[in-house]
């Protein structure tokens, strides 16, 4: 009980932090809201030139455009987004590893606080604005919350391994590059994965990306049936976190604090 | 309270394998305030960090308040406090009071003890004005002190700090060592700190430690630390003697040792 008011306060503290910033939480919603628009034109033109394409109708296609730009801030598509990812760069990791409750959870409960805030700040006006603007696909359909929640899961499961990763690779720039380059090319951020050729097309919707970004945009526009697709999310989420608690364990033990 | 049987630890560097700490036996009873000296690189925080559990020591053993710092990290963690002068455990873009809340659900310290505690704690290190404030803006002497009582929120029976005075002016170091020399006094808390400080071993430690080359070099009070470099005024000049005239026990140039080269096989 006292472990979950804890957790409970960390989502709150994670939910203010963001809020400190919140110009630059309205300028992130801005620019997401100005690239759906340019998005969604070159949707349109795409699918008035070939209707039905990747089986989404025009309305859908706009639709899946300003959604994915609406995850960009609570999947945190372009990655980072974790505190302590700068506190193993300064040795501050240090505290975080004495301290008598896991990393993992600590930082998941602050991450979802940092997601529920941009959500509102991030994801809530590029969606208006593309209804308002054009026409989407309401209404929703109710496995939409479960199924959101999880792709925030699964972008933090993702992106703790990534920030971890740094105590072995000492600097964390590079992982980071190639972390939002990979998110934003498989999670369906470029385009629907429905799009892609072959075996890429295959490959891109068996990852963990696209249960961040692609498959919470297909519940949304009602792919049946949602229990597979939520089960697809939810078997990620649990792989990436297994895998994050075993790392912090590895990093426990091999973990060279650095700065002195 | 504090105890440390050959205590040693070896950090791979580029596949060679450098002892930071070589093999440091001391120990400290409950109630003693004692200083750790020693030149930049000698071990001192990579002792704290094993006493800490931070890290798991190469060879040796340390009990800390009975217990094993490596294996029962999280029990420790509820009897000691920690406290890095060059780190912060604080929430950066929060008000301090919201990192004190934290560190109480943190703890499970009991809501009533903590509100005591804190109260007592804020007027002694005078925190008052800033509780509200979030830490970054605070000065770097309100943020040290403000990591103190976080550090001491859970009532904790040892208190670890490493280089508690580093950057603080003349006013701020005067506040923190007369709060934890009351500390020690009235409420018995055992204290280790780590310092180049030399003031704060002089007015604070009955017992110095000397670390050098991940040895322990001296053990005793500050007038037999004196008394090594007869002739010298100044605790600084005895210090700077005593670190200069040091011979590595262990050589400073990386061993390769056989695990970073392995023996050739022939078959």
């Amino acid at each position: 009980m006292a472990d979950f008011v804890l957790y409970l306060r960390l989502f709150q503290y994670g939910f203010r932090r963001h809020s400190t910033y919140l110009a630059a939480a309205l300028a992130g919603a801005f620019t997401n809201t100005v690239f759906g628009v340019l998005r969604a034109y070159v949707l349109i033109a795409l699918w008035e030139a070939r209707p039905g394409l990747a089986g989404y109708s025009l309305t859908e296609a706009v639709t899946f455009c300003f959604l994915t730009q609406g995850f960009i801030g609570p999947m945190q598509v372009f990655g980072r987004g974790l505190s302590f990812g700068d506190r193993i760069r300064s040795g501050d990791i240090a505290f975080d590893l004495v301290r008598p409750a896991p990393l993992l959870l600590w930082s998941l409960s602050e991450d979802l606080g940092r997601a529920a805030y941009l959500t509102l700040a991030r994801s809530l006006p590029p969606s208006i604005a593309g209804a308002v603007m054009f026409t989407m696909v309401l209404p929703v359909s109710p496995w939409f919350l479960p199924s959101f929640v999880l792709g925030i899961v699964v972008s933090f499961g993702w992106r703790y391994l990534v920030t971890l990763a740094a105590c072995w690779t000492t600097d964390d720039r590079g992982m980071h590059t190639l972390s939002a380059l990979l998110t934003f090319f498989f999670s369906g951020m470029v385009l629907p994965l429905g799009l892609f050729p072959g075996w890429l097309r295959t490959v891109a919707e068996a990852s963990p990306f696209a249960a961040m970004v692609q498959v919470p945009a297909d519940v949304w526009l009602g792919a049946e049936p949602a229990w597979s697709a939520l089960g697809f999310q939810l078997f990620w989420a649990v792989a990436l976190l297994g895998l994050g608690a075993l790392l912090t364990a590895a990093a426990r033990r091999k973990v060279v604090v650095q700065g002195g | 309270m504090i105890e440390t049987i050959s205590l040693g630890r070896d950090f791979k560097v580029r596949g060679a394998v450098v002892p930071a700490v070589h093999d440091l036996t001391f120990r400290v009873e409950a109630g003693e305030f004692v200083g750790c000296l020693g030149p930049n690189g000698a071990g001192k925080s990579t002792t704290i960090k094993m006493l800490t559990g931070i890290l798991t020591p190469t060879r040796g053993r340390a009990l800390v308040a009975g217990l094993d710092p490596a294996r029962q990290r999280k029990a420790l963690a509820r009897r000691i406090g920690v406290v890095f002068g060059q780190r912060t455990t604080l929430w950066w873009d929060l008000p301090l009071r919201d990192s004190f809340e934290l560190v109480r659900l943190l703890y499970k310290v009991d809501r009533d003890r903590f509100g005591a505690r804190l109260a007592e704690l804020t007027e002694v290190l005078e925190l008052g004005p800033f509780l509200k404030t979030p830490v970054r803006q605070l000065s770097l002497g309100q943020r040290m002190r403000g990591d103190i009582t976080a550090a001491l929120l859970h009532d904790p029976e040892v208190l670890v700090l490493d280089e508690p005075t580093i950057g603080l002016d003349v006013v701020a170091k005067g506040e923190v060592r007369s709060f934890l020399a009351r500390l020690n006094a009235e409420r018995g808390t055992t204290v280790l700190l780590t310092t180049h400080d030399l003031g704060d071993v002089e007015r604070l430690c009955r017992r110095v430690l000397l670390i050098d080359h991940g040895r322990l070099a001296f053990d005793g009070s500050v007038a037999q630390l004196r008394a090594l470099v007869p002739g010298q005024e100044s605790i600084e000049d005895v210090v700077a003697h005593l670190y200069l005239s040091s011979t590595p026990a262990v050589p400073r140039t990386p061993r390769r040792t056989p695990d970073a080269d392995p023996p050739t096989v022939t078959a």
